[in-house]
């Protein structure tokens, strides 16, 4: 099984590149020959002179980043980006969602939908469509948003998973909660799960726990691709029965997205610290486990600064009738999760009763909302790591922020007539916002 | 458009690199209803960017009227400006922008500026229009430079995609503070024409950022600290890192009042090549509701003016030129001055977000 993915617009294409070059790295370790085969074709396809060759289509509407990703690619000498895999322009799309989405996405359809189905086409058996983009520019968003649905069309029955990442909070593009706000009001119509990172949470786990001093835009995207990295390597699932998973994407979505009005998902994983702090450490699976259980119900992102008092509110842990009023207000009520173990002695953590509890099974009876997946083989040089994919409240509140300041800015008109000019209305603004406004209301009423 | 290209010329003259820029045409289309600016150029230091083709001229001038210059030459010249324009634009890669540079006082930069501004959006609507219009100042010895103006505004208002608006007074006052202060010569003092920046070299970093939003340093007479940032562009050149522009957004954030809706209204870029004979600079770029006053002043001067109808036999002798152009041009000013101050008191604050039956 295979995953084509789909880097698009200067984020998505510097995400693309970390995530392949962790993954080709991992892949290089001792020990782990099947691993490395399953990993390789889940993500690679051999060129005739038996370089790995990226199952993965580049798009951008500037030259630079495509050009830069693919020379570095190269000079890696593990792998390459396909000869003919990438479309570039050369004008970019001005920050415009708009821009993306009528003009660019549009005019250059059939090139970029060619490209992909090239790539569809090389694979035996397709596990899905992963697209990485960001939410704050006008290529990522609008562009990606605008293929994805041209994907929809042509791929009804495939898997299309989205990656996001959401802009830093205080700001990096002034219409960027626009753009934000229309890219996930489409993507939810299309995509059959939207995995967020958050700019501010990995910028905080660069400098707190991994203690880079000057964090670059690089250090970000290494920590998203191996937070990526650990979810889409291969493990054991519970339907694989001692052979590495075959269809990783299907079997993720089965276990997080088990309904259509709840499909954003957070990624945490722990550790993470530097190279240098690594060597010195040692971890156990229970210690492991603790942090990452509280990390969910407090809704932590990151190993430090978790709210220990935060406890799962006596409603839920005897399965009564969860009425709002006896919950905490700060717990983080999750829908589904899905635990991924990797290292030394995963067999004997014992996953089920630390993570029993914590989801809302009231509204889904009768529905398995946890699974655990595991692999033996360490991942990206820690010897043991844990990561928990879960659809839960905890982007609520991002959400709702990003929602909050576009709307202010809808409300007295600024800049719109930079997007009614290439065809995004007034109305369409207002489907957008009523689209979001259910979805933080579905949430929250969880 | 005299006085705009007057204005480049002796800007780059000190950086003028010679030889080595032998090979290189500028993109430009150089336009003037005399001929004197224009063979000035030619003979002046950078004569190498420019060849005659790229000049468009007539002899005998719009006679510091608007109408002249709009109706009279545009309809003359309309093929021939198209047509080089059109040439420009095809040795383009992807063309982003047109960028016009015009007075506003004249008959040519603000009658046939305006004239070639719509033009341009006739001929590439997809392409987005930047215009530097140069205001005059009030002492202005062109009687009719109100008029020109506020035609001309009205014009910019309809057809331009963003202006920057400059007055003569503070680039006077700049100049003058620039040659006070190399006369003084105060040690290791670097001045920067091209940034709008005076500025010690040697770590006053922050003092460059301080100066920017400092009402010495606007390229109008107008104090934008006392009134409402809409947005605001910094852009860096030199040696300057990501750090010191965050550092100084978070010094200067709260002595700068943001309207409600875009409190994070900032756009940044950084390019480590500084300009010639600089370690850096900075160029602040805002909208801002402190232009409504310098406006407003302009009306009243307008308003003076039309009110005896003085020398408007002048504009309404130009065929083209209709009375119902002086008030729609004034109304389309006082429109645009009720605009910004209405921000100044939001229309709706904190409007009530949509809410979801459950």
């Amino acid at each position: 099984m295979s995953i084509v993915s789909l880097q698009v617009g200067q984020c998505g294409n510097q995400i693309g590149h970390e995530l392949f070059n962790a993954i080709s790295g991992d892949c290089n370790g001792p020990n782990r020959k099947t691993y490395s085969e399953c990993s390789n074709e889940r993500f690679f396809h051999e060129s005739p002179t038996g370089e790995l060759v990226a199952r993965s289509v580049l798009v951008d509407m500037e030259p630079k980043v495509v050009a830069q990703t693919i020379s570095k690619a190269c000079k890696s000498g593990r792998w390459r980006y396909g000869d003919e895999a990438y479309f570039s322009q050369k004008q970019g799309s001005g920050n415009n969602w708009a821009n993306g989405f009528c003009v660019h996405g549009p005019r250059h359809k059939e090139v970029v939908e060619e490209l992909v189905r090239r790539e569809i086409e090389r694979c035996d058996r397709l596990a899905g469509i992963f697209t990485m983009m960001s939410v704050a520019g006008g290529t990522g968003s609008g562009v990606g948003t605008y293929i994805t649905q041209c994907l929809r069309d042509m791929y009804p029955q495939s898997f299309i998973f989205n990656q996001l990442t959401w802009p830093y909070g205080a700001g990096e593009v002034i219409v960027q909660n626009y753009n934000s706000v229309l890219t996930l009001s489409h993507l939810y119509q299309l995509s059959d799960a939207i995995l967020v990172h958050e700019n501010d949470t990995v910028h905080k786990i660069c400098s707190r726990l991994m203690n880079i001093k000057h964090i670059s835009i690089n250090d970000v995207n290494k920590v998203i691709a191996h937070q990526l990295g650990s979810v889409l390597q291969p493990a054991y699932t519970a339907d694989s029965s001692g052979y590495y998973s075959r269809n990783p994407i299907g079997e993720l979505l089965s276990s997080v997205v088990c309904h259509p009005e709840y499909k954003l998902l957070s990624l945490c994983n722990i550790p993470h610290m530097s190279s240098t702090s690594l060597a010195y450490s040692t971890f156990n699976w229970p210690g492991l486990l603790k942090h990452l259980r509280q990390m969910l119900i407090a809704s932590a992102r990151m190993e430090e600064g978790i709210d220990w008092t935060v406890s799962v509110p006596s409603a839920v842990t005897s399965g009564g009738e969860s009425g709002t009023n006896s919950r905490q207000k700060c717990f983080n009520v999750s829908i589904a999760n899905l635990l991924i173990l990797r290292g030394k002695d995963v067999s004997t953590a014992q996953t089920g009763k630390l993570l029993s509890n914590i989801c809302l099974e009231a509204i889904l009876k009768n529905v398995n909302s946890f699974s655990a997946w595991n692999s033996p083989v360490p991942f990206n040089g820690y010897q043991k790591s844990a990561t928990l994919v879960s659809n839960s409240q905890s982007l609520l509140k991002p959400l709702d922020n990003i929602v909050r300041k576009a709307w202010d800015m809808f409300a007295s008109r600024a800049y719109l007539h930079q997007y009614t000019k290439f065809g995004i209305s007034e109305e369409d603004f207002l489907d957008s916002f009523t689209a979001l406004e259910q979805i933080i209301s579905s949430y929250t009423h969880l | 458009m005299t006085q705009s290209v007057v204005v480049q010329g002796e800007d780059m003259e000190p950086n003028c690199i010679g030889g080595r820029i032998t090979g290189l045409k500028a993109r430009a289309v150089l336009v003037d209803m005399e001929e004197g600016v224009l063979a000035e150029i030619l003979q002046g230091p950078l004569r190498q960017l420019f060849s005659s083709t790229q000049l468009i001229s007539d002899v005998s001038g719009s006679g510091n009227n608007w109408a002249v210059g709009h109706h009279t030459y545009g309809s003359v010249y309309r093929e021939q400006i198209v047509d080089q324009v059109r040439r420009a634009a095809e040795h383009c890669d992807c063309l982003q922008c047109f960028f016009l540079i015009h007075s506003m006082g004249g008959g040519t930069g603000s009658g046939l500026g305006t004239f070639v501004l719509k033009l341009l959006e006739e001929e590439f609507p997809e392409v987005c229009r930047i215009v530097t219009s140069v205001y005059p100042t009030a002492e202005d010895d062109v009687i009719t430079s109100p008029y020109n103006c506020v035609l001309a505004m009205k014009e910019l208002t309809e057809h331009a995609d963003c202006v920057l608006p400059v007055d003569n007074q503070s680039l006077v006052d700049i100049v003058g503070k620039i040659q006070h202060m190399s006369h003084t010569g105060k040690p290791s003092c670097v001045i920067k024409k091209n940034s709008t920046i005076i500025s010690g070299q040697g770590g006053w970093l922050d003092q460059m950022f301080s100066d920017a939003f400092s009402k010495e340093h606007q390229l109008i007479r107008a104090d934008p600290k006392h009134n409402l940032y809409l947005a605001c562009a910094l852009m860096l050149r030199g040696n300057v890192q990501l750090s010191d522009l965050r550092r100084n957004i978070d010094r200067l954030k709260p002595t700068l009042p943001f309207v409600q809706w875009n409190q994070e209204g900032w756009k940044t870029s950084l390019c480590s090549v500084p300009p010639v004979g600089h370690t850096h600079s900075l160029l602040a770029l805002a909208n801002n509701t402190c232009v409504q006053f310098a406006f407003g002043q302009l009306r009243e001067r307008f308003v003076k003016l039309y009110r005896r109808k003085a020398h408007l036999h002048h504009y309404l002798a130009v065929d083209g030129m209709e009375s119902a152009g002086f008030s729609e041009a004034l109304s389309c000013l006082s429109d645009l001055i009720q605009d910004y101050t209405h921000l100044e008191c939001p229309l709706m604050p904190n409007a009530p977000r949509l809410s979801i039956a459950t």
